[in-house]
C-alpha cells in the first residue's frame, strides 16, 4: 500500500459517520416547490434525481483517483425523508447509541424539526405503509413473527452485470427514446403509463451526466489551483475521465472503474435500495480492460492496485444510511452489504477466474475494510490455487471472503426459470442471495420468526408475552396424541402467518410502484427499457420475492426435543415441559438438563434431528415458494438471519431446545449455539439435508481458531471440507475466526461454546474439554497469532 | 461382532492423508509414561469421576461421574465411518484405528477393516506395535498405512518407560516392511526421554536397511497427556516436561534428514 492509499485509507477509517441533511433538504425543496404535482409520478422522481444531481455538494477528497461521495464528505451520511422521516426521538436514538451511531448536530435537529418533519409527515413511504396495513399485519409484525424490509429502506437486492462496460448514458438514452418512438398508442393501453416511466428515465440519465460534468468542472478547478505538478496532470486526466463517463461506454481500466462509481452513487442517491449497489463479477468486468491498458502500456499492474484501492475506500466511505425501530435491529451495522463477486463461472460454464481474480484478492486483503464485503464464487471447475488463495485471506481473521457454491446457485437460479446464461452470470449479493446480475429484482420483503410460530402453536394461538391471540386456534396440544398432531398444529399456523406477511407484501408492493419508482435505476436493469416499465413495478426481467427463515437451528431442536421425549420416549408430558417454560426452566434444572444434553440436535448428522429440521423445511417452502407477488413473479423462501436471530430471540421466551427466554436464536443454517459435537463434518452433513437448491440462498457459520490454519495441511483439508459441502449442494460458507476474548468468554461459559474446536498440537480438540492450563497456553498463542 | 472403543473422531486430519474419521480402540499392553490417551488403556469400560475443564482444585466445576468407553457393534462403528464418506472421496481420506491399540482386539480390527475395504476406503492402522506377528500377518493386506510408533532404540529404557521389551515391535517393523507395507514410523518427541540425539540416531540407523521407509513424522511433545491425566484423576509419571522450541525442533528434524529421509512434524 503507497502513502497515497494509506492516507485514504485511514481518513476513510477515521472518519465519523454523521448525518448530513443536504439530501433531505434539496428533496423536499423540490417537493414544495410544486414541480412534482405538475408531472407523473415517475417524471417527479426523475425531476428530484435531477435536483439533487444538480445541487449536491461536488466533493473531491484530496489524493483520490476515484472521484464522488453519496454526502458531502466521507460517512456524511444522507437521510431519505421521503421513504423514512426520522423522528427527532430517531435521531437522539442514532446519536446516543453505542453501537451504529450517526452523529447529529443541533442544527440538523432544528431543520429537521422545522423543515423536513412538517413537509413528510404522513407523505413518507414508511407513513403510508403502516396506515396501509390491516390490525392483523400490525399485531404479527409488533410480536415479532416477522419484519417489515420494505417500510424505511427502498427495495434493492441488485446487482450490476456487464452492460455499463460497453455503453454509455448516451447509448442508455438512445435506447429509451427508440422505445418511447415504438409505443402503440393504439393497441397498448399501457403506453402513456410506459412513456412517463421512459421519459423519466430519459431525465435520469441526463441527471447522472450532469452529476459527472460537474465533477469534471471541479476537478479543472482544482487542477488550477494545484501546486504540485504531477497531480495537476493527474487532477486534469481525472477531470477528462468524468467528462467521457459515464456519458460513453469507458475505454480503459480507470474509466470502468469511474463509470461504475457514478452508477453506483446515482443508485444510492435516488433511494436507499437495500444492499445498497453492487459492481457484481468485477474481477470479469475489469478483466479486458486491464489486459488492453497494459498491452498498450498505459496502466501497471502498481497503478492497478493503486486504483482498485482508491475504488475500496470510496464503498467504505458510504455507511448503511441510518435505520431505526426493528430495521435497526434486524441489520444492525454499518455494512451496506455490497458483496463483490469473484470467480465462478463464464456464460458458457467455464471456470471465469482470471488474473484480475487474484489481484483483486490482494487488494481484499491488504484493504481490510468493512466495505465492500467480498465473496469468492467456486464451482466445480475453479481452481484449487483460488480455493487456497482466498482462504490465507480468511485466516487473517478478517472474516473476509466468504465462499460461495457457483454449481449451487446456478441450479437455483434455473429452477426458478432464469435461463443458464442468466444463472451463471449470476451470483450472490447482500448476504447470500442468489441472483441473476442486471436481470432479477429479488427483493427480502422480511425476516420470518420460525421458532415464534412454534411458540405460539404451543400456547394454542396466543402469544405468551402478552396473553394475546395473535395466530388462529390449532388445538391445545397438551391433548395431541402424536407429534404429527402437534406438527399440523403448526403448520396452521404457519400457513395463518405467511398468509398475512404475503397479504401485507402486496400492499407495499404497490406502494412503491405507485409513490416510489427508481427511474435512474430502472436504467441500469434489464428489462426496465424494453418493457417501459419500473423496477419497483415489475419491469426487471424477473422479479422474486423472498421472506427469509430465521432460527431453522433453534426450532428443529425445540420439535425433536418434543418429538424424542414427550411422543417417543415418553420421558414427561408436554403438561410437564409447558410448565418448565413458562417458568424460563426456573424450578426445573433437571428438565432442562436433559432437554440440553440428552437429546438428538441438529448439526450432528443424525437423521433423528435432521429429519426433523427436512420436515420444518418443506412447511415453509410450501408456504411461500411458487406464490404469485404482484410484479409478475415469484415468492421463494432463503434462510439467513443478518442480525436478526438476535432480535427474534429476544420476543421469544424458553423454548423446549433449552434455551432460555430472550437468548438468541440459531442463525442462517448453522446448528443451535453449542449444539453441535460432532466436528465440522457432521455440521456440513446436516446443513447439506436441507435442499439448498429449492432455496436462494442459507447462510452457515464455523468458526476455527488460527492455528487449524496455520500450515498447509490446514489449509488443505479445510479446502477440502469446503469442496465437499459444495458437492452436497451447499451454498454458502463463511469462517469466523476465533479471537482470544472468544476463547476467555468460553471458559466463563463453556456450555455456550460446546462446538469450539481448537487445535491444540498436532491434533485438534473441543476447546471447553480441555484443562485450563492448555486452555490458557491456546489464548496466549491466538492472542500472538492474531496480533 | 462386538469391540469396546472409546471415542470416534471426525475431521481428523493429523492422523494419516486427507480428512479422515478415527476409531479409538479402548485397551494397550503398553503403560507409557507420557500417554497420551490414558483414558484408553483398561481394554474395559470404566466408569471414571471427572473434572472437566480443570484440576480438582478448581471449586467451579464440580467432578461428574463418566464412563468411558463403548460397547459397540462392528455394524454401529460402521454406520458411523460411512457418514462421512463423501470427506473421504474428496480429499483421499479414509478411516484410521487409534487406541488405545487397535491390535489389541484383533478379531473387532479385521472385521471393521473388511467392512472397509468393501467400501473402497482407505485404512490406517495407528499402532505400537506391540502385538503378535500372527495378527499382523491376518491383516496387513487389508491396511493402506502404518502409522507405527517407534519410542526407545535401547530395550532396558523401552522396559523402563514403557513396561514392555521393544523386541517384538521391532521385528514386527522389519516384517511388515519387508512384505511391502506401507509404514510411515512415528517417533513422540518426549524430553529427556525419546528426544535424545542417541535415540534419535539409533532409530534412524534401525530403519536404514527398511528402503521402502523414507518419511518419518516427529510428533513434538505438547500436554495433553498430563492435561488428561489431570482431568481422570491419574498419575502422569513423565512430570512436569517443557514443550521443544523451535531450534530445538529443527536439530532433531536434521539428525534424520541426514539419514536421507523426509520429516514431518505433528501428527
Amino acid at each position: 500500500m503507497n502513502d497515497r492509499i494509506r492516507r485514504l485509507r485511514q481518513q476513510s477509517l477515521d472518519a465519523i459517520p454523521r448525518i448530513s441533511l443536504e439530501r433531505a433538504q434539496l428533496i423536499t425543496e423540490f417537493y414544495k416547490s410544486g414541480k412534482a404535482e405538475r408531472v407523473s409520478v415517475p417524471v417527479a422522481r426523475a425531476l428530484a434525481f435531477e435536483h439533487l444531481m444538480e445541487n449536491k455538494q461536488i466533493c473531491i477528497n484530496e489524493g483520490e483517483l476515484i472521484v464522488g461521495e453519496r454526502g458531502p464528505a466521507p460517512k456524511a451520511t444522507p437521510t431519505y425523508p421521503d421513504i423514512c422521516t426520522h423522528s427527532l426521538n430517531d435521531f437522539e436514538i442514532l446519536d446516543s447509541r453505542k453501537k451504529v451511531s450517526f452523529k447529529v448536530t443541533d442544527e440538523i435537529m432544528k431543520i429537521q424539526e422545522e423543515t423536513i418533519i412538517p413537509f413528510w409527515a404522513g407523505r413518507s413511504i414508511r407513513d403510508r405503509l403502516f396506515d396501509a396495513v390491516d390490525e392483523e399485519w400490525r399485531a404479527a409484525y409488533d410480536a415479532g413473527i416477522f419484519t417489515e424490509f420494505m417500510e424505511q429502506r427502498a427495495p434493492g437486492h441488485t446487482v450490476l452485470d456487464d452492460k455499463i462496460y460497453s455503453k454509455g448514458f448516451i447509448d442508455f438514452k438512445n435506447d429509451i427514446k427508440k422505445n418511447i418512438d415504438s409505443l402503440d398508442f393504439y393497441d397498448d393501453s399501457d403506453a402513456s403509463a410506459k412513456r412517463e416511466q421512459l421519459s423519466a428515465m430519459l431525465i435520469a440519465a441526463d441527471s447522472l451526466m450532469n452529476f459527472a460534468n460537474r465533477h469534471s468542472d471541479k476537478l479543472r478547478e482544482l487542477a488550477k489551483a494545484e501546486a504540485d505538478a504531477s497531480r495537476t496532470e493527474e487532477l486534469a486526466q481525472m477531470a477528462a475521465i468524468c467528462e467521457r463517463v459515464p456519458a460513453h461506454a469507458p475505454e480503459t481500466f480507470w474509466e470502468a472503474l469511474q463509470y461504475y462509481w457514478f452508477a453506483h452513487l446515482g443508485v444510492i442517491t435516488e433511494l436507499n435500495t437495500w444492499d445498497s449497489f453492487n459492481p457484481g463479477r468485477l474481477d470479469r468486468h475489469l478483466m479486458p480492460f486491464y489486459r488492453r491498458d497494459i498491452e498498450a502500456g498505459i496502466l501497471t499492474e502498481e497503478r492497478a492496485r493503486e486504483l482498485l484501492q482508491s475504488f475500496w475506500v470510496k464503498f467504505n466511505n458510504q455507511p448503511a444510511p441510518p435505520k431505526v425501530g426493528v430495521t435497526a435491529q434486524e441489520s444492525n451495522t454499518y455494512t451496506d452489504f455490497c458483496l463483490i463477486n469473484l470467480g465462478g463461472v463464464s456464460e458458457i460454464g467455464e471456470d471465469a477466474a482470471n488474473e484480475m481474480t487474484y489481484l483483486i484478492l490482494d487488494v481484499i486483503e491488504e484493504m481490510r475494510l468493512v466495505q465492500p464485503s467480498s465473496m469468492v464464487q467456486i464451482s466445480k471447475k475453479s481452481p484449487d490455487r483460488l480455493l487456497k488463495r482466498a482462504l490465507k485471506i480468511i485466516r487473517t481473521g478478517y472474516g473476509q471472503p466468504s465462499l460461495f457454491n457457483t454449481d449451487a446457485i446456478v441450479l437455483e437460479l434455473v429452477r426458478q426459470g432464469k435461463s443458464i446464461i442468466d444463472a451463471r452470470n449470476g451470483g450472490a449479493s447482500g448476504c447470500v442471495e442468489a441472483g441473476a446480475f442486471g436481470k432479477e429484482s429479488y427483493i427480502l420483503t422480511g425476516y420470518f420468526n420460525l421458532t415464534k410460530v412454534l411458540e405460539v402453536t404451543l400456547n394454542s394461538g396466543i402469544d405468551p408475552r402478552t396473553g394475546k391471540m395473535l395466530g388462529v386456534r390449532s388445538g391445545d396440544p397438551r391433548e395431541f396424541e402424536t407429534f404429527d398432531d402437534l406438527f399440523e398444529a403448526f403448520k396452521i399456523q404457519l400457513k395463518h402467518f405467511i398468509d398475512v406477511k404475503i397479504k401485507g407484501n402486496r400492499i407495499i408492493e404497490r406502494l412503491w410502484a405507485e409513490y416510489l419508482p427508481a427511474p435512474f435505476m430502472s436504467i441500469l436493469i434489464d428489462d426496465c427499457i424494453q418493457t417501459g416499465k419500473d423496477y419497483n413495478d415489475g419491469g426487471a426481467r424477473y422479479n422474486s420475492s423472498y421472506i427469509q427463515g430465521v432460527g431453522l437451528g433453534s426450532i428443529t431442536d425445540s420439535l425433536t426435543a418434543i418429538k424424542y421425549h414427550i411422543f417417543d420416549k415418553k420421558n414427561f408430558s408436554l403438561k410437564n415441559t409447558l410448565d418448565a417454560l413458562n417458568a424460563n426452566f426456573e424450578g426445573f434444572e433437571q428438565i432442562r438438563k436433559v432437554l440440553l444434553d440428552d437429546t438428538p440436535k441438529y448439526g450432528n448428522d443424525d437423521d433423528y434431528a435432521d429429519d426433523v429440521m427436512r420436515q420444518v423445511f418443506e412447511a415453509y417452502f410450501e408456504q411461500i415458494d411458487g406464490r404469485l407477488n404482484t410484479k409478475g413473479g415469484h415468492y421463494r423462501v432463503n434462510l439467513l438471519p443478518t442480525t436478526c436471530h438476535i432480535y427474534f430471540g429476544s420476543v421469544v421466551g424458553a423454548m423446549p431446545d433449552g434455551r432460555k427466554a430472550t437468548e438468541p436464536l440459531s442463525e442462517g443454517v448453522s446448528p443451535v449455539q453449542g449444539a453441535d459435537r460432532k466436528g465440522p463434518t457432521a455440521v456440513l452433513k446436516s446443513a447439506a439435508k436441507i435442499d439448498h437448491l429449492r432455496t436462494g440462498g442459507t447462510l452457515l457459520n464455523q468458526k476455527f481458531t488460527p492455528q487449524i490454519l496455520a500450515d498447509e495441511n490446514g489449509i488443505e483439508k479445510l479446502a477440502h471440507l469446503i469442496r465437499s459441502y459444495f458437492k452436497m449442494d451447499g451454498h454458502h460458507i463463511q469462517f469466523n475466526v476465533v479471537t482470544a476474548e472468544t476463547l476467555r468468554k468460553a471458559q466463563q461459559e463453556p456450555e455456550k461454546y460446546r462446538d469450539l474446536i481448537v487445535r491444540v498440537a498436532g491434533y485438534s480438540d473441543y476447546f471447553v474439554d480441555l484443562g485450563i492450563d492448555l486452555q490458557n497456553e491456546i489464548i496466549k498463542r491466538t492472542e500472538q497469532g492474531l496480533s | 461382532m462386538n469391540g469396546i472403543i472409546f471415542d470416534i473422531k471426525k475431521f481428523a486430519i493429523h492422523d494419516g492423508p486427507g480428512i479422515r474419521t478415527t476409531v479409538f480402540f479402548k485397551g494397550c499392553s503398553l503403560d507409557c509414561w507420557w500417554c497420551h490417551n490414558p483414558e484408553g488403556r483398561k481394554l474395559e469400560t470404566e466408569t471414571v469421576s471427572v473434572k472437566p475443564g480443570g484440576d480438582a482444585s478448581d471449586s467451579r466445576i464440580p467432578a461428574r461421574t463418566e464412563v468411558i468407553g463403548r460397547d459397540v457393534s462392528v455394524a454401529s462403528v460402521m454406520e458411523e465411518i460411512l457418514k462421512d464418506v463423501i470427506f473421504y472421496d474428496q480429499s483421499g481420506g479414509g478411516v484410521t484405528f487409534s487406541g488405545g491399540e487397535p491390535m489389541m482386539q484383533p478379531e473387532f480390527l479385521i472385521e471393521l477393516l473388511q467392512l472397509c475395504k468393501e467400501n473402497s476406503l482407505n485404512t490406517a492402522v495407528d499402532t505400537s506395535g506391540y502385538a503378535s506377528w500372527d495378527d499382523f500377518e491376518k491383516i496387513y493386506n487389508l491396511i493402506d498405512l502404518f502409522l507405527y510408533d517407534l519410542k526407545l532404540m535401547d530395550d532396558e529404557s523401552h522396559i523402563k518407560y514403557t513396561g514392555v521389551s521393544n523386541e517384538l515391535i521391532l521385528e514386527n517393523l522389519a516384517r511388515l516392511s519387508s512384505m511391502g507395507s506401507k509404514v510411515e514410523p512415528r517417533i513422540p518427541l518426549i524430553p529427556g526421554i525419546t528426544d535424545t540425539e542417541e535415540n534419535l540416531e539409533a532409530i534412524a540407523e534401525f530403519l536404514t536397511p527398511r528402503k521402502n521407509i523414507r518419511q518419518v513424522v516427529l510428533l513434538p511433545y505438547n500436554r495433553l497427556g498430563e492435561d488428561k491425566s489431570r482431568k481422570f484423576d491419574l498419575t502422569y509419571k513423565a512430570g512436569q516436561l517443557s514443550v521443544q522450541s523451535g531450534d530445538e525442533l529443527e536439530n532433531k528434524v536434521e539428525i534424520f534428514r541426514s539419514h536421507g529421509y523426509g520429516v514431518r512434524i505433528g501428527g
